[in-house]
């Protein structure tokens, strides 16, 4: 969307998994890296806490906070990129992540929001999250994933 | 099941439904009135087209207030592109389409 209302984006896919292990997958940073680029997540998952996306190197992509967290169905995150100072400058975006059990599936939601018209920083991430999910959905269903770089 | 390829290909087979992911791709979020706006398309055949691109989980819809807004979902046709497309010649099509969107402008179908 991109009105007054602000930048959002809205990914489903659906996977052959249970909710718990889609949420053992999103929240172990060993598992994350394989299907998020190399990178992972540091925080210790409580509401209120600080919350790092991690560089394969080190450096720090990407900082914010927890503001929801309900396993293994709900997490919020307000989220702010650092290392591009055109993006860092548009401030926090807030990222709604939603597990919803199905017939021996699970529905992944990831909406995006960031309440600015035209977001440069929703239109940098709506470009990787559909290979993130698509890594995410090859590894929980066949134990590959599909690309790596 | 939301999962099915067939669904997706079925849904891409036809040139109002690929306008119609073209225009949210151009703007996302849009309700059913905004997306009927200029179209040669009754409301009820735009309805029609939406719910089988919602079937085959290449739009996606939030509600916000008394809204239904839609939203394109690129997930599952990334999914079809990684079945076939390797990682070391990504760079290459990249690299490929983008002169082709050069040479061809932006309006492509």
């Amino acid at each position: 969307m991109t009105d007054a209302a602000g930048t959002t984006f809205v990914y489903v896919t659906f996977i052959r998994t249970t909710p718990e292990q889609l949420w053992a997958a999103l929240t172990n940073p060993d598992f994350m890296k394989k299907f998020w680029f190399g990178m992972h997540h540091e925080t210790d998952w409580k509401a209120g806490s600080s919350w790092r996306l991690v560089f394969p190197d080190g450096r720090v992509a990407d900082t914010g906070e927890i503001a929801e967290i309900d396993p293994p169905r709900r997490l919020v995150l307000k989220w702010r990129n650092e290392f591009r100072p055109e993006l860092k400058s548009e401030g926090y975006s807030r990222c709604t992540v939603e597990l919803e059990p199905l017939a021996g599936a699970v529905k992944l939601t990831i909406t995006h929001v960031m309440d600015r018209a035209e977001s440069k920083f929703i239109e940098a991430v709506s470009g990787g999250w559909p290979r993130i999910l698509s890594n995410l959905k090859s590894l929980l269903e066949t134990g590959s994933i599909a690309v790596s770089s | 099941m939301k999962m099915n390829d067939d669904a997706v290909f079925r849904a891409l087979a036809d040139a109002s439904r690929r306008q119609l992911l073209d225009r949210l791709h151009g703007k996302n979020g849009q309700t059913l009135g905004e997306l009927c706006q200029g179209l040669d398309m009754t409301r009820q055949a735009v309805a029609k087209h939406l719910s089988i691109l919602e079937e085959a989980n290449l739009v996606s819809w939030k509600r916000q207030g008394r809204e239904k807004l839609h939203f394109i979902n690129p997930v599952p046709i990334n999914e079809i592109a990684e079945r076939w497309i390797g990682k070391f010649e990504r760079p290459r099509l990249r690299a490929l389409s983008e002169l082709k969107r050069k040479l061809e402008g932006e309006n492509h179908d």
